[in-house]
């Protein structure tokens, strides 16, 4: 195995892990054609700061940060997943960013380029992933409380909005670290697919979180050897992986 | 206020937007009392109890005696059958270890089929509720474990909104007598939103009938004459086919 396939399937699945834990709560509060969508809103990001020369990262954050407040106050706002308009703002989102993406950079910012992973990309996805491990461990409780019963957290005075912003920021960072190595058109699938897996095959909450974060990494790991042995793009054969390893969860399901 | 005085409410109005949903409440609440709060739908009898539990904006005075604690079941709790989540992690929300949760969902009567044999019911509580999907609890165990949950705190005062359906009626009995031995054991101050009369009129001391404003307050075998009913259901007759609904 070179240095460089290592490298990738480090970082590959820290991000799976990352992105496991956080889709089995975006999968929990029925956001799984939001969380689809949002990568897509990425793309106008990193194409506005690739015309303004700014990097592109931090373009797809700002996008990806708009867009989750975005959802922030519609869900305050009226209680129900505004499924409608996040869909056709973000699909719109990413129609104007095929439009302004420079040609040369377009197949990249769409697909990832795993290829171009660096040491220091793998440090900053550690501690960013990690970051996001303490945090959720932090908010879960409370966060399944207001999934259940919004009321009863709030008799709690659990501070529900507070605690959705955070998660929903959480979402953002997870996303922007997938960009490179999935791309914006399937990234909000490796948070959405392992969780939908786990919770195929579990019972209770800490099984289904643990699940959730095991198949995110091996989506990523077992999709980055498909696609090193085959010569594809590891975007698609990344989210492909979750793909089976759902369908795999469908026998067992309770 | 009276040190027996747990509860005072005094010209209290809550508008949502332009829409008044609680005109000059006025009632107050002594320590041991059970108050039943009745009222057709859409009277503001949940809006009260999210007021009370200071969640909502309101005008007027809400003045709880200091540091009492209030629990609440709320009405709406429709949980997704394939929400992955324990009866127990549910329960240890609360931070309570497995001895006081198996307590509690003792004496709010799970598993009490199997009364005369404690070996079967602890088994029956822990194979069969506690490690099962909240989702899977049938509508009458999971309102239990709704109380269990509530009382897990030791209140000194339950509210509890009762749902619309969910319990069958023999069920409902049930809980309402579970509710009544919890209220003698712990000496617990309950407010109960019902929507059935033969329930307020065997287990409250008290009744306020509530459609935007106050319409009865008493007892119910005095605040509840037909004047009253009428005010309140739009016709004696409803109210009587309402309880022949239940026989």
């Amino acid at each position: 195995m070179d240095n460089s396939l290592l490298l990738q399937l480090i970082t590959g699945s820290i991000i799976g892990l990352g992105a496991g834990y956080v889709g089995s709560f975006m999968v929990l509060r029925r956001m799984s054609l939001v969380g689809d969508a949002l990568s897509h809103v990425a793309l106008p990001g990193i194409a506005l700061a690739l015309l303004f020369n700014l990097n592109p990262f931090f373009g797809a954050f700002v996008a990806l940060f708009f867009a989750i407040f975005g959802i922030w106050i519609l869900e305050k706002k009226t209680e129900l997943p505004s499924e409608t308009l996040v869909g056709v703002f973000f699909t719109s989102s990413l129609a104007l960013g095929l439009l302004l993406t420079p040609e040369p950079e377009l197949l990249e910012a769409l697909f990832g380029d795993i290829t171009q992973i660096t040491k220091l990309d793998l440090a900053i996805t550690f501690i960013a992933v990690t970051t996001i491990f303490l945090i959720m461990r932090k908010i879960s409780n409370n966060l399944m409380l207001s999934i259940i019963s919004k009321e009863l957290a709030q008799a709690l005075k659990i501070p529900v909005n507070k605690i959705n912003f955070i998660f929903l920021f959480l979402v953002a960072v997870v996303v922007v670290l997938g960009l490179k190595i999935v791309g914006t058109l399937l990234m909000g699938a490796l948070v959405i697919i392992p969780a939908a897996a786990a919770k195929n095959a579990s019972v209770n909450l800490s099984q289904y979180t643990r699940l959730a974060i095991l198949f995110g990494a091996l989506s990523a790991v077992g999709g980055l050897l498909l696609a090193r042995y085959s010569g594809i793009t590891p975007g698609p054969t990344i989210v492909l992986t979750a793909g089976v390893i759902f369908l795999g969860t469908l026998v067992f399901k309770k | 206020m009276d040190s027996n005085v747990l509860l005072q409410v005094k010209n209290l109005n809550i508008k949502f937007n332009s829409n008044q949903i609680i005109k000059d409440l006025n009632l107050s609440v002594n320590q041991g009392d059970v108050l039943a709060i009745v009222g057709p739908n859409g009277a503001g009898k949940s809006v009260l109890f999210r007021a009370l539990l200071g969640l909502i904006p309101y005008s007027g005075k809400i003045e709880w005696t200091e540091n009492l604690k209030i629990s609440y079941v709320p009405q709406k709790f429709a949980i997704d059958r394939e929400l992955p989540l324990s009866s127990k992690e549910f329960l240890s929300f609360k931070k309570k270890g497995e001895k006081e949760i198996i307590d509690v969902l003792l004496s709010v009567g799970i598993g009490a089929e199997h009364k005369n044999d404690p070996a079967h019911r602890l088994r029956h509580i822990t194979d069969h509720v506690l490690k099962q999907r909240l989702g899977w609890l049938s509508g009458g165990q999971l309102q239990r474990v709704l109380i269990a949950w509530a009382l897990l705190d030791n209140p000194d005062v339950l509210l509890f909104d009762e749902p619309t359906s969910g319990i069958d009626v023999g069920g409902e009995e049930t809980i309402y007598g579970m509710l009544k031995k919890l209220h003698s054991e712990r000496n617990l101050t309950m407010l109960l939103i019902s929507h059935d009369l033969n329930i307020v009129y065997k287990y409250a001391n008290n009744v306020l009938c509530l459609n935007k404003e106050m319409i009865c307050y008493g007892s119910p075998a005095t605040a509840l004459d037909s004047s009253a009913l009428i005010k309140l259901y739009g016709s004696e007759t409803g109210f009587y086919r309402h309880e022949n609904h239940h026989h």
